[in-house]
């Protein structure tokens, strides 16, 4: 039997590889800046920047508290919580967005309200990419730092407070800097997973250029007016990819 | 300066029941086998842990009183903790480490780095005050972990297990500059040990825990004489002498001298187990190196053992089975031949 173990595994690996093998073919190398510098290009390559390091900025702010909460609080319903936290994560991202709508949209429970009190829109809007793409990436975020903290030994805290340290000294002395590869981790990947965000951005925010068309939303447009722009931005995003892919080697790979 | 503290904590299958008093300037060393509680007594008095009774204070003051409904939180406790193996934090210099405490109680940046500097040359180390804790050996990382212990200046120092983690190249070493900066520190010294030798060297009083209870306190010489316990007696009860060392010959402080198996130079501690040391009725003839006539000074009973104390020089205690003792007519004042075989003969650097 190991042949077609061999084999099976051997077709595994062909079925990942095949599709960036034609992507890499069918890219006009030559082409590929300027395809790229188009202007609905362009503009979707700084949307998604812009929208993606604020949707990462934010899973930081809220995520890492989370996580710490999770790592080190005992309270009823604990797991009933963290399972809606991370359910994000195997959600589909087009529910997700139909979600978004029924909490934010404009005539929804959360939503009107942002509307009348404080004249806030977020459909349609790129705070709404950057909501969207938050709500998407954000439990990557929290269950990778969850992880580093609670890999954390406990007596460097017990150093700490013995030596006087507020709790505060001691989570942003101590913990932070230590739980710091972990975090960081956590922020790439949180990163890439907003950057790639398309099914919730595209049902809650809309797809509209320079506003909430990000770089997907662009490609999957694209594909059928200028097909090879689409491809270009598709090797743009399959290079990010990769470089995480390498940033978190050490992380993953290292275990294989 | 006293701390007091009696220590009522249950955690597993510990039940923790401690009553214990320390004055300043007095350094009370915590033996006991595994799990007998001593680390958790030390997390007790340094805040870490709370106890479920009893009370802590130093000088009057309640540091835990459940009764009373106080909990001073550790970082208001004036405690330089040392850990088992020093906590250093990996991401900050051997500077940085010391500089931690003064920094955390309000120390400037430029001051807490001076005083830093300071304890480092004090322990030895200036030289390495830019290492990470990773590039430093052993010893050196249990000198930054004293220095940042004792940079705040508290008034207690409780260390746990401080020469555990280093091999016996460098434990004498450490042992003695251990010694030497508890003798300079002024306040309450308590720390846990399970080693006899580093309690005897360091510690003024002995306080042996078993299963969460003390079971004896007092000197290693009250105990080696008089262990309450067979657990006791072959935990500290050995014979500790202090010489000075010339070769094999160990010059021994009080008269007498031991041949010890191999050569050494100046100060040392030489350890006789109770067990290695035969009693003779005539001087016996053959090997032993280290033959000596002396006198029976108490004869004790220790379960299926008997413990005899011969006076020397140099005095020691004997274990020897009751048979023995009954063939060999061992009362009080008997003159007795003492032979001890060089091989038996366990001798540290002091």
């Amino acid at each position: 039997m190991p042949w077609l173990v061999g084999l099976l595994g051997l077709l595994g690996f062909a079925l990942v590889v095949l599709p960036l093998i034609g992507l890499l073919r069918e890219a006009s190398w030559s082409n590929l800046w300027s395809d790229l510098g188009t202007p609905q290009a362009w503009a979707a390559i700084k949307l998604s920047l812009v929208c993606s390091l604020w949707a990462t900025a934010l899973a930081l702010v809220l995520g890492v508290p989370l996580a710490w909460v999770f790592a080190r609080v005992e309270f009823p319903g604990r797991s009933f919580v963290w399972a809606l936290t991370v359910l994000p994560m195997v959600l589909p991202p087009v529910v997700a967005g139909v979600a978004l709508l029924d909490a934010f949209g404009r005539r929804s429970f959360v939503g009107a309200r942002l509307y009348d009190w404080f004249h806030v829109q977020l459909t349609f809007s790129t705070a709404g990419v950057v909501l969207a793409e938050t709500f998407v990436a954000m439990p990557f975020l929290v269950i990778t730092v969850e992880a580093a903290f609670r890999a954390l030994d406990r007596r460097y805290e017990d150093a700490a407070v013995t030596l006087g340290a507020s709790r505060w000294t001691v989570f942003r002395r101590v913990i932070l800097p230590m739980a710091g590869p972990g975090i960081a981790a956590g922020a790439v990947l949180a990163w890439a997973r907003a950057l790639g965000e398309f099914g919730a951005t595209i049902t809650f925010a809309g797809n509209i250029q320079g506003r909430t068309q990000t770089t997907p939303l662009a490609v999957y447009l694209l594909l059928e007016s200028r097909p090879e722009v689409a491809t270009a931005l598709s090797v743009l995003l399959l290079g990010v990819s990769v470089t995480v892919l390498a940033l978190l080697r050490r992380r993953w790979l290292a275990r294989a | 300066m006293t701390l007091e503290a009696k220590v009522r904590r249950r955690l597993g299958s510990l039940d923790l029941d401690v009553d214990l008093e320390v004055a300043a300037g007095e350094t009370v060393a915590i033996l006991g086998p595994n799990g007998a509680g001593k680390t958790t007594l030390l997390r007790c008095l340094a805040g870490l842990e709370p106890v479920d009774a009893g009370r802590i204070a130093l000088d009057g003051v309640a540091w835990d009183d459940p009764g009373a409904g106080v909990f001073v939180v550790p970082e208001q406790r004036s405690v330089g903790f040392g850990f088992q193996d020093y906590v250093l934090f990996p991401h900050l210099t051997a500077r940085e480490n010391v500089a931690f405490g003064l920094r955390s109680r309000g120390a400037t940046r430029g001051g807490a780095r001076r005083r830093a500097d300071e304890w480092l040359a004090r322990v030895g180390l200036a030289d390495v005050a830019g290492a990470k804790p990773a590039a430093l050996s052993g010893g050196q990382a249990q000198r930054v972990a004293l220095a940042r212990a004792l940079a705040t200046d508290p008034k207690v120092l409780l260390l746990d297990e401080p020469l555990a983690a280093l091999d016996a190249a460098t434990r004498g070493e450490v042992r003695r500059d251990l010694r030497n900066h508890l003798g300079e520190f002024p306040g309450v010294r308590l720390l846990v040990t399970h080693d006899p030798i580093d309690a005897a060297t360091l510690a003024d009083r002995l306080v042996i825990i078993e299963a969460g209870r003390i079971v004896q306190t007092g000197s290693l010489a009250e105990i080696t004489v008089r262990p309450r316990s067979r657990y006791v007696a072959e935990l500290v009860g050995v014979n500790l002498l202090v010489g000075v060392a010339r070769d094999r010959e160990i010059e021994l402080e009080g008269g007498g001298a031991l041949v010890a198996p191999s050569a050494a130079t100046g100060a040392v501690f030489a350890v006789v187990r109770p067990q290695a040391v035969a009693l003779h009725r005539e001087r016996p003839a053959g090997s032993p190196r280290n033959v000596w006539p002396g006198r029976v000074a108490g004869v004790e009973l220790l379960g299926d053992r008997v413990r005899v104390r011969v006076d020397g020089p140099p005095a020691l205690v004997a274990e020897v089975t009751p048979a023995a003792l009954h063939e060999l007519g061992l009362v009080e004042g008997a003159a007795v031949w003492i032979s001890v075989k060089a091989t038996e003969v366990d001798v540290f650097a002091d």
